[in-house]
């Protein structure tokens, strides 16, 4: 970038500068110096970024750092001139669009860095970036909402969600306790362990193995959460029921993936094995399980979305008084969206958390395999 | 001649049998319908048999039998009750009827494409997008990852009332729901795909001094064609999934979700099966397709 002018950041600071200069309803940019403060330091930090144009760890922190800044001049507007004031305050949107520009040749150096910096660094900035733009979403959300007063109905303003994820920690733990640790875990375990077993078990039988396995993508390719009000009749209203539904919605995934996995062992190494005069176990122990580890682990992660899904849909169709899918399809009835979001955001963290922590067991276990050696 | 062919063909044929795969597909299916049939006299027996005690009836294993298999709301109804039910509401019910699945059918089918469509286009844009801007590669990518980790059919519902209360009714909030599950296979196989062709060739484009959009119309765009088919196989099943369970919560009139939720009210457990039943078929169907243009295609490019 060096020597290329840096355009988003005169897009900013031109913008910026209109911003500024237009009226508010009440008052002026200038007379606030809540206001004229961040955005003078804001506009410093570009005028320096144009002027030396280096791609140095200073200079993305400085682009960092005037966005940042920058970012509280808007909201300070905002709060002065009431929520909702929308298009009245025209400077205020000017304002923000010209960060968007600054924000993202921010992230554009910090991804240019991150391409060179050594692989320990390079680990974090792959963290750093995906953050920054997820801020930078949360903060256009935040303003939009409150700046354009759009109703909590239709959408709440992350800071209220924030409220009801600190404020009602009891009930929000209590739903994730009755879905997540009741009906999800113990679902996912039975599903995948009785997926693999009937694979190792169909694996020996070719005949078996040419039937099931072509029905078994198929039946991954339906509609399984339709199921859900069949098991809520047969199992009854609270775990149980949301448990089956995810037995049944993981069983094909990992039976599919693990047949494939276990054919997945070359004629060679099994030739090899022949020739040591290996047996069934030690040849399924040895070679064809660690080479269809990689398949499971496909399969495991499919599976954990899918059971978050699947319990939370079965709620829908009847629950006792706990639980997310209870939460979300009850609080929307009661327009109470905050909490909806609040529940929401607690499945994701959920989600998130639980396909993490398969993928670095996957490459704890799994570390030989091709995929991760090409990293490097 | 004739006869050397037709033993030609016998032995193809024999070897087909021993080789392939449709006898062992059915009799799979064989042996799930037989369970099936074995599950059903299970599970309905303890209600009949609670039944025959309270009005104090003799009964015989026969009789168990044949009433477990004609039950009007059984635990699990037989396959030729559902069978018969398909017959009524799909056959013996004109189309534009409330009560023909065909109906219900269309609806959540209509759907299910519009947001098949959309979700595939903005999985192609985001792609595209990816590839070519670096910042976007490394700021958005691991966002697209992380979605798929949010159980986001648990949102549909507040997606449903949210856009009922600004006057979204009806195709279009369903068909953002499948669109949201439809993008994100397509965005990610086609990432790979339009980054599949290797350095050599995108080395050649170069010294041929050609531009980005020939690069992306000449190399990229056909290498990532097999990726993309491979994907939209699994966003089409997606965006059934997608637009079934839309229906689901605000107690939508029409739809495979609709009758799913209308047959669990009031315990019409042949209804669910049947409505399960149809959209298994749709779904089928539609992988089908997909899967036969996408033999189409490649064909026609030039692989096996």
């Amino acid at each position: 970038m060096t020597g290329k002018p840096p355009y988003p950041v005169a897009a900013f600071a031109a913008l910026a500068v209109a911003g500024v200069v237009l009226p508010l309803p009440q008052g002026s940019w200038i007379g606030t110096p809540a206001l004229v403060l961040p955005a003078a330091i804001a506009l410093a930090g570009a005028a320096a970024l144009i002027l030396l144009r280096r791609e140095s760890w200073g200079m993305a922190g400085l682009a960092v750092a005037s966005t940042v800044i920058g970012a509280v001049a808007p909201l300070e507007a905002i709060r002065l001139l009431g929520t909702g004031v929308g298009i009245a305050a025209p400077g205020v949107w000017l304002f923000v669009a010209g960060l968007g520009f600054l924000s993202w040749h921010a992230m554009a150096l910090l991804s240019l860095l991150s391409g060179r910096a050594d692989a320990g660094a390079a680990r974090w900035l792959a963290l750093t970036v995906p953050a920054a733009f997820g801020l930078w979403v949360l903060y256009l959300w935040q303003i939009l909402v409150v700046g354009f007063g759009i109703p909590s109905v239709l959408l709440p303003a992350p800071s209220a969600i924030g409220q009801v994820l600190g404020g009602s920690q009891e009930l929000l733990l209590a739903d994730f306790h009755q879905t997540f640790i009741k009906s999800v875990l113990p679902g996912f375990a039975i599903g995948c362990a009785s997926g693999f077993v009937v694979a190792v078990l169909v694996d020996r039988v070719p005949f078996l193995q040419r039937g099931l396995q072509p029905i078994g993508s198929l039946v991954s390719a339906l509609p399984i959460v339709g199921i859900a009000p069949i098991m809520v009749m047969w199992f009854g209203f609270d775990w149980q029921s949301k448990a089956a539904v995810v037995v049944v919605m993981t069983f094909f995934p990992m039976l599919v993936n693990t047949i494939a996995g276990l054919g997945a062992t070359g004629a060679m190494e099994r030739d090899l094995m022949r020739s040591y005069a290996a047996g069934y176990a030690t040849t399924f122990v040895k070679v064809r399980l660690p080479n269809a580890l990689p398949f499971v682990f496909n399969a495991l992660k499919i599976n954990s979305t899918l059971a978050l899904i699947g319990a939370i849909v079965a709620e829908f169709f009847g629950t006792p008084i706990v639980g997310m899918g209870f939460r979300i399809s009850t609080d929307v009835g009661r327009m109470n969206i905050d909490t909806v979001w609040a529940t929401i955001a607690v499945a994701a963290l959920a989600g998130s958390a639980f396909y993490g922590a398969l993928a670095l067991l996957e490459r704890s276990v799994t570390f030989w395999h091709a995929s991760y050696r090409q990293r490097r | 001649m004739t006869t050397d062919a037709a033993a030609v063909r016998a032995g193809a044929f024999r070897e087909g049998l021993r080789q392939g795969r449709l006898v062992p597909i059915l009799t799979v299916l064989a042996a799930i319908v037989v369970v099936w049939y074995g599950a059903a006299v299970y599970l309905n027996a303890p209600r009949l048999i609670d039944g025959y005690e309270r009005r104090d009836q003799a009964w015989d294993t026969g009789r168990l039998i044949s009433d477990a298999y004609s039950m009007r709301r059984p635990v699990l109804p037989a396959p030729h009750q559902i069978v018969v039910e398909l017959d009524k509401t799909v056959l013996d019910t004109p189309v534009t009827s409330r009560r023909s699945l065909v109906y219900h059918a269309g609806v959540t089918l209509s759907s299910s494409l519009l947001g098949f469509v959309l979700g595939s286009l903005l999985g192609i844009v985001l792609a595209v997008g990816i590839i070519h801007i670096h910042t976007l590669d490394r700021s958005l990518m691991p966002w697209i990852v992380a979605s798929q980790t949010v159980p986001i059919l648990a949102i549909a519902p507040m997606i449903i009332v949210v856009l009922a209360s600004i006057g979204l009714v009806g195709l279009i909030p369903k068909a953002i729901i499948s669109t949201y599950l439809c993008f994100f296979p397509v965005a990610v196989g086609m990432v790979k795909g339009l980054r599949s062709p290797d350095p050599l060739q995108l080395d050649l484009m170069e010294t041929y001094s050609a531009s980005k959009a020939q690069t992306f119309w000449m190399l990229r765009w056909p290498a990532s064609t097999p990726f993309l088919l491979a994907s939209l196989k699994v966003a089409v099943a997606l965006s059934l999934v997608g637009a079934i369970v839309g229906e689901l919560p605000t107690g939508a009139r029409a739809g495979i979700g609709a009758r799913l939720l209308a047959g669990s009210y009031y315990g019409q457990t042949i209804q669910i099966w049947s409505a399960l039943i149809v959209a298994s078929l749709m779904a089928g169907c539609l992988v089908w397709l997909v899967g036969a243009a996408e033999r189409q295609v490649l064909r026609r490019m030039g692989s096996r």
